[in-house]
């Protein structure tokens, strides 16, 4: 299928819609929108950040998602308590595949559960004696714990436990951090709000933990990877180009982090943002209060990590100028054959998007280096500031889509026909019988890592092993392919 | 009064950002900006004013303060 122009996408959107009441088609058709990169400011096109409607199958997370599953659940060597009912910890542990080097159990608890279990009886009577008893006997059982935080489920904030003050009392007994985080999953529209609050918390409760220690021995050329969670290793294979340019990666917040890590990124020379969405609110904090600039980067594909080492090497020497150039050439014929490799095999492919935080723009770069193009994205749960960023690298009069509902996703799917739909674990399956190659985005179905060069080799095999697989010839039943039909139609004759 | 972060973007511009209203915006015009006088009306990249407090020096930025919507 060609390129659509914008009068078809445009008609496209209204044909979608024209299904909802007036109601909701007049509040959707807000949230849909056809790329238009003349724009500056994404608040001309399109609403974001915004609550679901009621009734339609919305694929956001929730506070919690945010707070526990992204931004604390990866800091390895501290015990995250999932205050509330089972549930919610334990269908969401392990699922995000944050890599971590430890014991697990013994020195780190990355994939573990720890939950107060809420009963009825803790809902009528309060849960603070139960959350200090469980703080007692974490220290017991897991002594090499760093610190504790509590991550506040839906009931701890409709019954008014005092978290805070639970906290600050094991604090004091223990001597080590504890960080009452107050993400109940009703809070905000989506994750997004859940991200906040848990910087808000590490702003509150972590970040000051060693001002006026200067015992730590910095470089100039320290840095703090901000927003990487290292699923499937990623932050790994962007640690090493760091490394290799001549920067000190002095914390990684917080994919294979560690407390220590965090406390002292105030240290730091500059703070290095991969993840925006998620990690944006600490890193404008530290650079009020501690005058540490931050930039945005984006390690997937090579014409974007060469681009963004360069731009990270401009802030500093030019020892590490000299040393971003030496990694860009070094990795070069490396990824030329990658692309020489699979360009061929994916050329012209087009690829439909819907993710959270950083992925449906940066991931943009590294489809393109493949010789692909992407056709539709859409963020969960981003806001104005994403789409922003966003628009100028769509290209024109393509499909944006804010908090796309089930339908919404399907439709479009339908009508524009990708070659490769990407996009979390609830849609893989509905796509793959509608016969579309999917990858799952969130934790790169279940490989990786993406970034950097290394990753960008894996990325373009996964890419080609899934729209190339041969399974996707057989998605039709054998009499009903049009060389079966024509072949019958000669046997009848 | 919602509570401003100011800070410099890389070409030197003030970028005016609340958090909670998702609004960065860039600082076309400011009515007092000389060593001695500082703040008064702002206007900003989408035509919205808003004031700040006058103060007696430029102050150090990146900055939180507090605005008035006019």
């Amino acid at each position: 299928m060609a390129a659509m122009t914008r009068e078809e996408t445009e008609a496209l959107i209204q044909e979608v819609l024209e299904v909802y009441p007036e109601k909701a088609q007049k509040d959707r058709a807000k949230h849909l929108a056809v790329n238009d990169t003349s724009l500056e400011k994404a608040n001309k096109c399109i609403t974001s950040n915004r609550k679901s409607l009621p009734g339609v199958m919305t694929i956001r997370g929730c506070a919690y998602a945010g707070s526990k599953g992204v931004v604390w659940g990866p800091i390895k060597d501290m015990i995250h308590i999932s205050h509330g009912p089972v549930g919610c910890g334990q269908y969401s542990r392990a699922g995000r595949r944050n890599y971590y080097v430890g014991t697990t159990g013994v020195n780190t608890f990355g994939t573990m559960n720890f939950t107060s279990d809420f009963k009825e009886n803790d809902i009528v009577f309060g849960g603070d004696k139960k959350l200090a008893k469980i703080m007692l006997e974490i220290e017991q059982l897991f002594p090499l714990n760093k610190g504790i935080s509590v991550q506040s489920e839906c009931p701890i904030g409709l019954i008014g436990d005092d978290i805070e003050a639970v906290s600050k009392k094991a604090a004091k007994e223990t001597g080590k951090p504890v960080v009452p985080v107050r993400c109940e999953g009703f809070r905000g529209v989506s994750q997004s709000l859940g991200h906040h609050i848990a910087n808000d918390a590490i702003r509150d409760w972590v970040l000051e933990n060693r001002d006026g220690d200067n015992s730590f021995e910095t470089t100039p050329y320290d840095v703090a990877v901000i927003g990487d969670y290292n699923i499937g290793g990623d932050a790994w294979a962007s640690r090493t180009l760091l490394e290799e340019m001549g920067l000190r990666v002095v914390a990684q917040w917080s994919g294979d982090g560690t407390i220590a890590e965090i406390e002292k990124t105030p240290k730091v020379k500059l703070n290095l943002i991969h993840c925006y969405r998620s990690m944006n609110y600490i890193a404008r904090h530290m650079e009020e209060k501690y005058s540490i600039p931050w930039i945005e980067y984006n390690f997937f594909g090579p014409t974007k990590i060469a681009e963004s080492l360069r731009k990270i090497a401009a802030l500093f020497d030019e020892k590490i100028q000299a040393g971003a150039e030496k990694v860009i050439a070094r990795y070069t014929s490396e990824y030329e054959a990658v692309i020489a490799k699979y360009k061929p095999r994916l050329e012209g492919k087009r690829v439909m998007l819907y993710i959270g935080g950083l992925r449906p723009r940066h991931v943009i770069g590294a489809y393109e280096d493949l010789g692909m193009e992407v056709v539709g994205t859409g963020y969960e749960f981003a806001h104005n500031d994403d789409y922003d960023r966003t628009i100028k690298e769509m290209g024109n009069a393509t499909l944006l889509y804010d908090d796309v509902t089930g339908y919404e996703f399907e439709e479009f799917v339908k009508r524009v026909q990708p070659d490769l739909v990407g996009s979390g674990v609830k849609e893989k399956y509905i796509f793959q019988k509608m016969g579309v190659p999917f990858r799952q985005m969130h934790s790169w179905d279940y490989s990786g890592p993406y970034h950097g060069y290394d990753g960008f080799a894996i990325f373009a095999r996964d890419m080609d092993m899934t729209i190339n697989n041969p399974c996707w010839k057989n998605i039709k039943a054998p009499w009903k392919t049009e060389t079966a039909q024509n072949e019958a139609v000669k046997a009848v004759a | 009064m919602p509570s401003v972060m100011l800070r410099k973007r890389e070409d030197g511009k003030l970028l005016f950002y609340v958090a909670k209203k998702d609004l960065e915006e860039t600082i076309e015009s400011l009515e007092f900006d000389s060593p001695d006088k500082w703040g008064g009306e702002v206007v900003l990249g989408d035509g919205s004013k808003y004031f700040f407090e006058i103060l007696d020096a430029p102050p150090k930025i990146p900055l939180t303060l507090q605005a008035k919507r006019l």
